[in-house]
């Protein structure tokens, strides 16, 4: 029967010996760590993959090399001709040439503040916007390479789509070091459940003999295992704490132009909504497997007695 | 009722595959609702494998064997547990557990059976009180002496009022008053309805308690009192 009144803490198996308290919360503490660790790598390339795919999906830049020269067709320079024909095809939302600041900045990560003062000629470069991401731009590309030969159409789909494959590879090798970790621990729970079946072998036989059920012994092991392996995930998550705000602070940049965090709560506040959720789950994970784990194993191995 | 038809019992052999040679060869025999047997023979005659297939420990290799009206040869393995509940056993060598007091592992079969903690307290204690062991219910079974660890033993087997009472060499460790004083507690229990079947070498105790006796000889019943 389910309903069972004998009194709490009463270990007629002696499990509180068998099944050691400190090896498995420390194992599965350790699991949970490296869990926390492959879910913020989970979290981050889907971040990635969707600020690629949103922020620049559906950006061309244009390069025109001698933009101060006259356009071979129509009157104007290289560069007001570009932009004409660019203001005027379908399917651009918009078209800004960079001015020669904006330029220097774009560049001074690989050339310095002087890059500004630099004899070599530089191109002009207009940033495109199209209403959509899955436009062609070859044609417009030899519209523009028409009207001012030399002109490069770069559109970022192509790497849009390369950094888009590597950040699913990113998530799913997050994903498979998740589940080896899942399974590591079960496996962990698995010999630890067996040897206390071992060690106390003869006090299950004696317990089985006076009629306890599978389900009754199966219990009072996954209730030990549950409890350990809970133990184990919130010490995990409370060591993972420190370890992912550290990650999310120096990752915070990457995200935007925000002032660098001061306050606690902003601290806190750089963790995303995702792994606030995930770090709970993490103990209640480790319950379930714990829970689940002990029970198939003294189940499996109860099979043996008549 | 126990009953066996043609009952064959070999173990297993070390290998966990081969069965062994037979230990018990043909034995037929009924106990009816309410019966006392003792269990007579020589070491190794077989009657620990007799009380073996009546407390369910092994299911026989042939033959049929009915403990309190179930066939244990063939009933699921989880209707066993309930029919374990309703039979006491008095081990050779105890079989209590060494962790707990004695209070707790005769508590034990009350606890599995799911009464309540207040009854079982009560019971437990009357119980212990009873077999001599009222001032030593917190003691563990390592800090008891052998005769003490056989009574914890016994109050365990007959706390649950089981329906069939087994118990092998139950006077082993006792002296003879306490020897007598289980005799009669095994009596009453016969009177109120409980089936026993008490294996022993103690000529003296079955000539002072005379009952129906079966006898082994080699894995054979030779004979049915």
């Amino acid at each position: 029967m389910g309903l069972s009144l004998r009194p709490s803490g009463f270990d007629e198996l002696g499990l509180r010996r068998a099944l050691a308290d400190r090896a498995l919360p420390f194992l599965v503490a350790a699991m949970a760590l490296l869990a926390s660790l492959a879910l913020a790598g989970w979290d981050g390339a889907a971040a990635l993959a969707r600020h690629w795919d949103q922020g620049a999906g559906e950006a061309v830049t244009v390069q025109v090399p001698q933009p101060d020269e006259a356009a071979v067709q129509g009157p104007g320079t290289r560069l007001d001709r570009v932009l004409a024909i660019l203001r005027g095809s379908p399917g651009v939302a918009s078209a800004n040439a960079l001015t020669d600041k904006q330029l220097g900045t774009l560049l001074q990560p690989w050339l310095g503040a002087a890059g500004n003062q630099l004899a070599v000629p530089l191109p002009a470069v207009i940033a495109v916007r199209l209403t959509q991401s899955d436009i062609d731009t070859a044609p417009l590309a030899a519209r523009l390479d028409a009207a001012a030969p030399g002109t490069l159409t770069e559109n970022h789909d192509v790497w849009i789509g390369r950094l888009a494959r590597l950040s699913r590879s990113l998530q799913a090798c997050a994903g498979m070091a998740l589940l080896l970790v899942a399974a590591v621990a079960a496996a962990v729970i698995a010999v630890a459940t067996r040897a206390g079946l071992a060690a106390r072998r003869e006090a299950i036989e004696i317990v089985h003999g006076l009629g306890a059920t599978d389900s009754y012994i199966a219990g009072r092991f996954a209730g030990r295992a549950t409890m350990l392996a809970t133990t184990g995930g919130v010490v995990g998550a409370l060591l993972a704490l420190p370890v992912l705000l550290t990650l999310a602070l120096l990752a915070a940049p990457f995200a935007g132009p925000a002032p660098p965090p001061t306050t606690p709560a902003d601290m806190l506040a750089t963790l995303p909504l995702t792994l606030w959720l995930a770090l709970p789950g993490l103990p209640a994970s480790a319950a379930a497997i714990g829970f689940l784990t002990a029970q198939g194993t003294v189940r499996w191995w109860l099979r043996r007695l008549p | 009722m126990v009953r066996f038809d043609s009952v064959g019992l070999s173990y297993a052999s070390g290998n966990g595959e081969a069965a062994g040679p037979e230990v018990l060869h043909d034995l037929s025999f009924t106990l009816p609702d309410g019966a006392f047997r003792w269990l007579l023979g020589p070491s190794g005659a077989g009657k620990t494998s007799v009380l073996r297939l009546m407390y369910l420990d092994v299911r026989p290799t042939r033959g049929r064997v009915l403990v309190l009206d179930t066939d244990i040869g063939t009933a699921p393995r989880d209707a066993l547990p309930r029919l374990r509940r309703r039979i006491g056993v008095v081990f050779q060598d105890f079989r209590l557990l060494s962790h707990l007091s004695a209070f707790d592992n005769v508590a034990l079969p009350l606890r599995l059976g799911g009464r309540p903690e207040g009854q079982i307290r009560a019971d437990v204690t009357e119980m212990l009180r009873w077999v001599g062991l009222g001032r030593k219910h917190g003691a563990r079974p390592p800090e008891l002496s052998g005769g003490e660890q056989q009574r914890v033993a016994i109050a365990r087997s007959v706390i649950a009022r089981p329906s069939l009472l087994l118990a092998d060499e139950p006077t082993g460790n006792l002296d003879d008053a306490q020897a007598q004083r289980l005799m009669q507690l095994f009596k009453e229990l016969n009177r109120l309805g409980t089936s026993v079947v008490v294996a022993t070498h103690n000529d003296s105790l079955v000539e002072r308690h005379p009952a129906p006796a079966l006898r082994l000889e080699s894995g054979r019943l030779v004979r049915q009192e």
